[in-house]
Order: C-alpha cells, then sequence, then structure tokens
C-alpha cells in the first residue's frame, strides 16, 4: 500500500472523503496535469495549520507595511499574536517611521460588542493621531466586528476628512474564506482600491520593479535588494517587507512587477496589469539556479544588452562567493531527504534550494494555496467558485488611461513568453521528483503519518509542528520564520540556509537521546541515529 | 527601538499600544492541557487555536495540541452546531483523547452560541467525555480564561457524591510546569497527599525520547478532577487563576477552599508551607526549612546588590504580586508594578504590599499596557525589568536589564523547566536578579572599579 492508500485507510468515511482529493503521488508517467483539491473548508476537529483571514491580511500581507498604523478593531487576542511574531524585519526611513515594533488594539470589551465598537474605533485612530501623526492609519477587523456590524469603513472615511490621513479599512474577520488566503485578497484589493497609484513621482532608474510577495522574514527581502541594486534596478517598492506607503503609492510607475510569492500578491499583479499595463515576472530568489534564471530573465524582459553583461557579472561574481562554502555544504547534505508544508510559495521555492544540496523532497504541500499554486496557473480557467470563494469581494480593475503604458510590443511579449515566466507559474507538482508525495491543508495526523512511513531526514514546517517533529527525532526548521536565523534568500542567505541545516543535522545530541543502558538492553535504535550518524 | 514612543503621557482611552495581556481562549487551551489525555478544542474560527497553539508552543518549546471548530462564514450566521459535531466525531476518530475540553471565543460568544444545548445533543461515546467552558475574549485576559476553563471542568466532573478521599486539592496557578514540580515536590516533603489540577508537568515539558506522544504521562487524571468533590479542601494559588474555580468547587461539593497568594519569595511560601503541614497534620519538614534558611542566605549575602535598586514588575496579576512581594522582601523598590488584565483586586493586593513594607512612590495600575509603563520609565528610570518578553524591547530602548518571569517568555529557553515559586523558585529568582544587576555594574564600571571579589 502505498503512504496515501494507508494514511486516508486511518480516516471515518466522510474525513476520507474530503481528504482523498487532497493527497497525491507524484507520477511523471501520467498523461496530463494531475489535479489536487485545494483551497476548501478544512475540517472541523482535524487539526489544521491554517490560520484565518485576518491573519493573511494583518498577519501577511498589511503588517509589514512599516509606516502605517494598523490597529487591529477587535478584543486583544488577534492584535497581540500579531505583534513581533513573523519576523518581518523594517529599518525607519528618513521620516523615523517605524511602528513594527508596535501593537494597536482597540481591545473591545464587553459593551463594545453590545453596543459597538464604533465609537471606540473613532476615538483609537484620535489617539494614535495625536500620539504618533502617522500619515496612514490601516484598521484591521476581527470576527466580532462584522458580526455587530461596525462600519469600519465609514469611520475610516471621516477619520481621513477630520485629520487629513490615509485611512483604510480592511474588513478581514477571521471566519472570511477558508484561510489566510482570503485576508491576502482583501489585503490586495484595498491596497490596489486606495494606495497604489496615489503618488505620480516617477522613479528615478532606467530600470525599475516592485518586488511583490517579498515580506523580508528574516532579512530576505534586504539580501534580494542588495542583489538587484548591485545588477542596477531601481526597487520603487516591495510588498510588503520592510515596505513603506511611498513606495506603494508610486508602484504604479515602474517598469515590471517581480512576484514572489505568488499566492499572496498575484492578485495585485493581476490588478496593476489591467489598470496600468504593466506586466509582471514570477521570480524565485531562493537557490542558486533560481535566482540567476530570475536576474537573466529580468534582463531579458528590458532587453538592454548593457543590463544583461552587467547580470552576468553579477552572478559570475556573487557564484564565486559562496561557490566553496555550498560546496562544502553539499558534502554535508547530499543524500538526505526533506518534507516541506509551508503556506505560499515557499514549499515550491525551497526545493530548488535543497536539490542544489542534493536533498530529495519527499513530501511538500502548502497551508493556503489554490489549485494553481500546484498545478500552474493554466488551470485557472477550471477552478471552480465555490460558496467560500464567492464571499471574497473580486475586484474589476479598470483601465487607467491617463496611466496605462505598454513596455513590450505585442510581438516582443509573444516571444519572450515562450522562454521566461512571463505573467506565468507553472506550479508546485512539475518541479517535484517522481513518487513523491503532494499534501493539500496537510494536518496533525498526516504529518505524524508520513513521517512515519517517509522518514525525512528534516521537516520544514512552521512551529506547530516543529517540536512534535523534533520530539520524534526528525529535525525541524521554520520556514514561515527561519526559528532566528535568516536570511536565507539570496546567494549569501543560501550559504547562511546550508549552514543551518548542517547545524541542525549534526548537533551532537541527537546521538545522546538513546541513554546508553537503553542501547545496550537491546533498545531499538533511534531514527535520529540513524539519519545523523 | 521604539523611538516613536513619547514620554508625554497622553490620556487614552480607546488606543491599547503594546498590550500586557492576551484573550482569554488561550489560558483556557492550557488549563486543559493540564488533563491527562484531553484534547482542547477552540469553537470558533480556526484562526484563534493556530494563534493559541503558535503561542504556547512558542512558550515551552513543546507542542501544544488543540483542534478547532474552523467556522466558515456560513457557521458564524447559522451557528456552529454542525461544525462542533463534525469536530467532536472527527478528534475521537483521529485523536482518540479520554476528554475534549470546549471553550468558546468572540466569534461564538458573540453569535451565542449555547453549548450546554450543543453538547448534549452530540453523541459521545460511552467512555469519553465533553466539557465546555464560556470563554468570551472581550471579557478579562488569559488568566480569566484559565480560571473559568477550571471551573467548567467542576462543573462538568467534580463529583459531590465522591468518597472522602483525604486529599487535598492543589490549584497551582498560571504558571510553568517546572512552578507545578516544585509545588508537587513541596507538597511530597510537607508528606500531603494532593490532587494537583491542573498538572502541566509532563505535558508541557516532556522529555526527549525520539518519540513523540499526543498525550505524555503528565496532566491531571480524569478521575482525579472527579475525586475533587470527594477532598478535604482545596489550596488555590493566585487570586486570579484560582479563587473563582475554588469557589466552584465548594457550591458544588462543599470542599472548603483557602485562597493563598502564588507562593513567590519567602512569606508567600511561608504560607503555603504552612497550610500543607497543617493540612497534612504535621511539623513542616527539616528539609523545606532547610530549603528556605539556604534562601535567607542568600538574600542576605547578596542584600548590597538587591538594596534600594528601583524595578518596574509587569506581566500576570498573581506572578507580579508574587514577584512584587518578593523584590519587597530582597529589599528592592518598586516602582511601576502593571498588568494588562483587568481587576482592581490586583491594585489593592500590590498596594497592601508596598504598605507593609512602607514603600512610597510606586505606581500601580491593572488594566495597563506596555506602551505607558515605557513613557513612564521615559520620565524616571529604573534599575530592573521584571517580567515577559515584551519587555524587552523597552530594555532595550531605555538600556535596563531585564530578568524573564511570568508568561509568555517566547525569547529563552529552559525557563519552563524550572520554578520561581517555593523557596528554591526563590533562590533561582534571587540569583537571576543579582547576576542581572552584577553583570550590569560589571559592564559599565571603570576599569579600576571592576572587583574580582565581592
Amino acid at each position: 500500500m502505498d503512504a496515501k492508500a494507508e494514511i486516508l485507510s486511518r480516516y471515518n468515511a466522510k474525513v476520507f472523503k474530503n481528504r482523498k482529493d487532497h493527497i497525491l503521488r507524484v507520477d511523471r508517467d501520467t498523461d496530463g496535469a494531475q489535479e489536487i483539491a485545494a483551497n476548501t473548508r478544512a475540517v472541523p476537529g482535524i487539526m489544521t495549520n491554517r490560520g484565518c483571514c485576518y491573519a493573511g491580511c494583518k498577519g501577511v500581507v498589511v503588517g509589514p507595511i512599516r509606516d502605517a498604523v494598523t490597529i487591529t478593531h477587535g478584543p486583544i487576542g488577534c492584535g497581540f499574536y500579531t505583534w513581533g511574531t513573523r519576523r518581518n524585519k523594517a529599518r525607519a526611513g528618513e521620516d523615523g517611521k517605524n511602528f513594527i515594533q508596535y501593537c494597536f488594539s482597540t481591545d473591545m470589551q464587553e459593551p463594545d460588542i453590545v453596543f459597538g465598537g464604533d465609537k471606540k474605533l473613532r476615538r483609537a485612530i484620535r489617539e494614535a493621531v495625536e500620539i504618533f501623526q502617522p500619515k496612514t492609519v490601516f484598521i484591521c477587523s476581527t470576527c466580532p466586528v462584522g458580526l455587530i456590524g461596525d462600519d469600519i469603513h465609514a469611520v475610516a472615511a471621516e477619520a481621513e476628512k477630520e485629520f487629513g490621513i490615509t485611512c483604510t479599512a480592511f474588513s478581514c474577520e477571521g471566519y472570511k474564506g477558508v484561510s489566510q488566503s482570503a485576508g491576502h485578497h482583501i489585503a490586495n484589493n484595498g491596497l490596489m482600491k486606495r494606495i497604489i497609484g496615489s503618488n505620480d513621482t516617477p522613479p528615478a532608474a532606467k530600470f525599475a520593479v516592485n518586488l511583490l510577495g517579498e515580506y523580508n522574514i528574516g532579512g530576505d527581502g534586504w539580501e534580494v535588494e542588495r542583489i538587484l541594486k548591485r545588477v542596477g534596478y531601481e526597487i520603487v517598492s516591495i510588498f510588503t517587507g520592510d515596505g513603506n506607503i511611498e513606495g506603494i503609492s508610486r508602484s504604479h510607475l515602474s517598469d515590471l512587477n517581480l512576484v514572489q510569492c505568488h499566492r499572496s500578491i498575484n492578485y495585485v499583479a493581476e490588478m496593476m496589469k489591467s489598470a496600468y499595463g504593466m506586466d509582471w515576472l514570477k521570480v524565485n530568489f531562493v537557490g542558486l539556479d533560481a535566482i540567476c534564471a530570475s536576474l537573466r530573465g529580468m534582463a531579458e524582459y528590458f532587453g538592454d544588452d548593457a543590463l544583461k553583461q552587467r547580470t552576468e557579472e553579477v552572478i559570475a561574481e556573487e557564484l564565486a562567493a559562496v561557490a566553496e562554502d555550498t560546496a562544502f555544504l553539499k558534502s554535508r547534505l547530499e543524500g538526505k531527504t526533506a518534507a516541506l508544508f509551508v503556506g505560499g510559495s515557499r514549499s515550491h521555492h525551497y526545493q530548488t534550494l535543497l536539490k542544489e544540496f542534493g536533498v530529495r523532497t519527499v513530501l511538500a504541500g502548502y497551508e493556503f494555496a489554490h489549485r494553481d499554486d500546484y498545478e500552474g496557473r493554466s488551470v485557472l480557467p477550471d477552478i471552480k467558485e465555490d460558496a467560500d470563494s464567492k464571499n471574497i469581494e473580486h475586484l474589476n480593475v479598470e483601465k487607467d488611461p491617463a496611466r496605462y503604458r505598454v513596455f513590450l510590443s505585442p510581438e516582443r511579449y509573444g516571444e519572450l513568453k515562450q522562454h521566461i515566466d512571463l505573467e506565468e507559474y507553472r506550479g508546485m507538482i512539475r518541479d517535484m521528483p517522481d513518487g513523491s508525495y503532494v499534501v493539500d491543508d496537510l494536518n496533525h495526523f498526516e504529518t505524524e503519518a508520513f513521517t512515519a512511513l517517509l522518514k525525512p531526514d528534516i521537516f520544514f514546517s512552521g512551529i506547530k509542528d516543529k517540536y512534535v517533529l523534533q520530539k520524534g527525532g526528525t529535525l525541524s526548521r521554520q520556514l514561515h520564520s527561519y526559528d532566528y536565523s535568516g536570511p536565507y534568500a539570496g546567494f549569501r542567505g543560501a550559504v547562511l540556509f546550508g549552514r543551518d541545516l548542517v547545524m541542525g543535522l549534526y548537533a551532537p545530541a541527537w546521538r545522546l537521546v538513546v541513554p546508553p543502558w537503553k542501547k545496550q538492553a537491546g533498545g531499538t535504535q533511534a531514527k535520529g541515529d540513524l539519519s545523523h550518524a | 527601538m521604539l523611538e516613536l514612543t513619547p514620554g508625554t503621557v497622553s490620556e487614552r482611552a480607546a488606543l491599547r499600544i503594546n498590550p500586557c495581556k492576551t484573550c482569554q481562549p488561550v489560558g483556557a487551551l492550557y488549563a486543559a492541557l493540564g488533563v491527562h489525555r484531553c484534547m482542547p478544542h477552540s469553537h470558533g474560527s480556526q484562526g484563534c487555536v493556530s494563534y493559541h497553539r503558535t503561542f504556547l508552543t512558542r512558550h515551552f518549546k513543546e507542542p501544544a495540541i488543540a483542534a478547532s471548530s474552523s467556522f466558515t462564514e456560513g457557521a458564524s450566521v447559522f451557528g456552529g452546531g454542525a461544525n462542533l459535531r463534525a469536530a467532536v466525531k472527527n478528534i475521537f476518530d483521529i485523536y482518540d483523547p479520554d476528554i475534549i475540553a470546549v471553550h468558546t471565543t468572540c466569534l461564538s460568544e458573540t453569535i451565542g452560541d449555547d453549548l450546554n444545548a450543543y453538547i448534549l445533543d452530540i453523541s459521545i461515546p460511552d467512555d469519553k467525555i465533553v466539557v465546555h467552558a464560556n470563554t468570551p475574549s472581550y471579557v478579562g485576559s488569559h488568566v480569566t480564561g484559565y480560571a473559568n476553563m477550571l471551573s467548567g471542568f467542576i462543573r462538568y466532573l467534580a463529583d459531590p457524591r465522591a468518597a472522602k478521599n483525604g486529599r487535598t486539592a492543589v490549584f497551582p496557578g498560571f504558571v510553568n510546569p517546572g512552578d507545578i514540580r516544585e509545588l508537587k515536590r513541596i507538597l511530597s516533603l510537607a508528606g500531603l497527599p494532593a490532587i494537583m489540577f491542573p498538572d502541566q508537568s509532563g505535558v508541557m515539558d516532556a522529555p526527549m525520547t525520539n518519540t513523540y506522544v499526543m498525550y505524555p504521562q503528565g496532566g491531571t487524571p480524569i478521575e482525579d478532577i472527579r475525586a475533587l468533590g470527594g477532598c478535604a479542601q482545596v489550596l488555590a494559588l493566585g487570586n486570579f487563576a484560582c479563587a473563582e474555580p475554588a469557589d466552584v468547587l465548594d457550591k458544588k461539593c462543599k470542599v472548603p477552599c483557602t485562597v493563598l497568594p502564588l507562593p513567590v519569595g519567602v512569606a508567600a511560601t511561608d504560607a503555603f508551607v504552612t497550610a500543607a503541614a497543617e493540612c497534612a497534620g504535621r511539623a513542616v519538614p527539616e528539609e523545606l526549612e532547610d530549603e528556605r534558611g539556604r534562601l535567607l542566605d542568600l538574600m542576605l549575602d547578596a542584600n548590597p546588590y538587591f538594596y534600594n535598586k528601583s524595578v518596574a514588575v509587569y506581566g500576570d496579576p498573581d506572578t507580579v504580586a508574587g514577584l512584587v512581594a518578593f523584590i519587597l522582601e530582597l529589599g528592592m523598590r518598586p516602582r511601576y508594578v502593571v498588568t494588562g488584565t483587568p481587576g482592581e483586586e490586583f491594585t489593592r493586593r500590590v498596594t497592601a504590599l508596598l504598605q507593609e513594607y512602607d514603600t512610597g512612590n510606586c505606581t500601580v495600575k491593572a488594566a495597563a499596557d506596555l506602551f505607558e509603563l515605557h513613557q513612564w520609565i521615559k520620565n524616571e528610570p529604573v534599575d530592573l525589568l521584571l517580567g515577559t518578553s515584551y519587555g524587552k524591547q523597552i530594555a532595550k530602548a531605555e538600556d535596563i536589564p531585564l530578568v524573564r518571569a511570568g508568561f509568555p517568555v517566547l525569547d529563552r529557553y529552559g525557563h519552563s523547566y524550572l520554578p520561581i515559586v517555593g523557596y528554591q523558585g526563590g533562590i533561582r529568582l534571587a540569583k537571576m536578579i543579582a547576576d542581572a544587576l552584577m553583570d550590569r555594574q560589571d559592564r559599565d564600571c571603570a576599569d579600576e572599579d571592576l572587583d574580582v571579589v565581592m
């Protein structure tokens, strides 16, 4: 019996029926694409790793914008849990405004739930403006706000008038959608409606790009920025790690959108295409080959010979600088196996890097992806909307005639689309080895069961799983927050990532877990001992 | 760090900045993890429990299991009864706990889900149990949620007809497994047969064995919760975390209750040890008296380093009151004492302690936040910060040493194994405080002032 069948056999009929389509074994002999179910409701009681709409909106997309005061409108918990817990780093710009270290909440109490919380929200905005003088205030609502019907958008509109600030509300109550994914979409819509396109200061450099879906976890965005600047690009804005309102407001004047995390930000990329004609390119700055391909793709897009030459120079220099380290790390990691379960694109991106170190992927899955993240965007027309996704607003963006511009001629566009990922994401499955498993919304039981069956040496996941796995003798690294390390993106990040894996796999303590008297008594060899000897 | 915090304190009535509390459900979840073979369950949208599990895992560096009713928009409109029914079936089928402890969320509370009715309506296997507690996030704090979950277990399970067992129930308060181990050790030395409820030791500090066990050895057995009804008395440690559940037990099963402060520091530990010895009908054992003597020895030896040092203490109300009592005993001077949890009982308790030591000039506030604490410190600094990880920003901004104690400590390892309660906990705390202050002195002093001897 293969692992899928064995795991499904442990479920009751209803759970079996739900889960069977979320698990597949990669089969390279199958004709056509393999289909997986995704972005559907989690089964109650199943111990999913998923979070909620608020987590996707405030926690992922809106929260990292450093110079906006983001007020969580709700009881204290939700705001508190998103305070300094994601490792999205930021440094203040010239204006000194960096609110990342702060947590703002209306801390709703029982009377606010009974009589409405809008008065408290109004007052909270006033207090924030008086204390901090921000140019922008965001409001993110939590579950009870939607239920009691506080009109946060009206409060935001009033605040704009009264204080002369930008104030935008996001109705991202936790119960909306089926995961964080709904929140990403709501955040994308809000930024598109209110921020993007509100400032027409053009970029200074010849080649200007936005970096979308890069949240600067552990400083990833800064390492990518370093490389792009070396090549000669101006990064007008980063969505949204260490992002700022000014950059986002004039991001429509960039020449090209680079999409790193496809899931959380593809809506902005598409809407900017419709409104401003701006193309987007799927990039991946994790893994040396992927970085090189992304940089070359960008140079191709701009079609400038000097830029191409500079790209090759930077690539050569950067690769040379890490060659010795990566060769050593590969010698320590070759032959190991890995499982990856992260949110959006990382489960895919990190496979590139792992492969370079000789580590084979045996299992990978996404927490809140849609089918296109697994199967590629070609599947988009076939995805049926269900009741949960219909509830999330789909913005119909009109062409902005004054600002619309086309960078590539239709011929050039068609030509480029043949060999770079121009407005294309081909999904994770196609890059996975034959016989490996893809699991959508992997849950606690499946994590344990797949680990027992596939015995990966390393399991990349989040903090909720980490100690479940390590208690069982499998090294686990957090690929959401990089434990306390990073950056892992870029050339230098690759080395740090490899170093962290070697550090974890070869920790002397693994070999000490089983006490000598148990070994002498003929006790079974620990898994940790076998794989980490 | 925190450069945007102005020194000028302005009145705030609506905006909470840098809170010193979180919401009820996470406390309820932690309480439920202290019951053997229990699956905590969050009746709300799945984001709640994802945050709570994350948060507890980060504090304990241990798996924190819990399931969710995974509300969607539909459930929020039509009620979460069907979700709970499906969840209970799936949890028993897949994870096989003996008991599911359901707590509510602001979502299910706001729509008015009736958990009593839902649970009555669910078919539960004969040998399995489902209990619940109402834990609206917009009332109190995580400490309230902890208390409410204990009350929930008692309401469902404590048996008024249980045979008198001569044991003493001990409610340990919102503390670490290391504290609970220490309390159990003290009780064992005092010769007092006790039921520790809840008991996260062995669960949230399970040993590394290369085998993951979903339900480790620890946790209060369900039989012991039933037997609470037959206990001779209950010692409830900490007013905020334990007084209410002790009262529920008293009302339901006529078990007389003594509410004691969390045994942090000398006097509070004395009170606990004395009560335990009295319950056991024995003298306080020599071993405990020796430990007490060692703590006093340390306090007097290191006194010059404690004397008159000003301290900001923040965190959960029972813990903070305990820490304040102890630093007063050390000769330190509490300057700011805050908790995010609302409740004037906190200010009364702390003020009484301050009066006992004739210490003036201390700002005490419940329902406060760390932003205002920082503002106060900007106006008048302190020598030491004593509290949770979230004080580290203030510590860095103002260059003040920080000693971590209480909940949560997200940025260090090992704290959950070691106690702050009891005389041993006092020795540990005194050492941490002295080390922090003396390291600072060594760091800052001129070369000619760096002494190798004391």
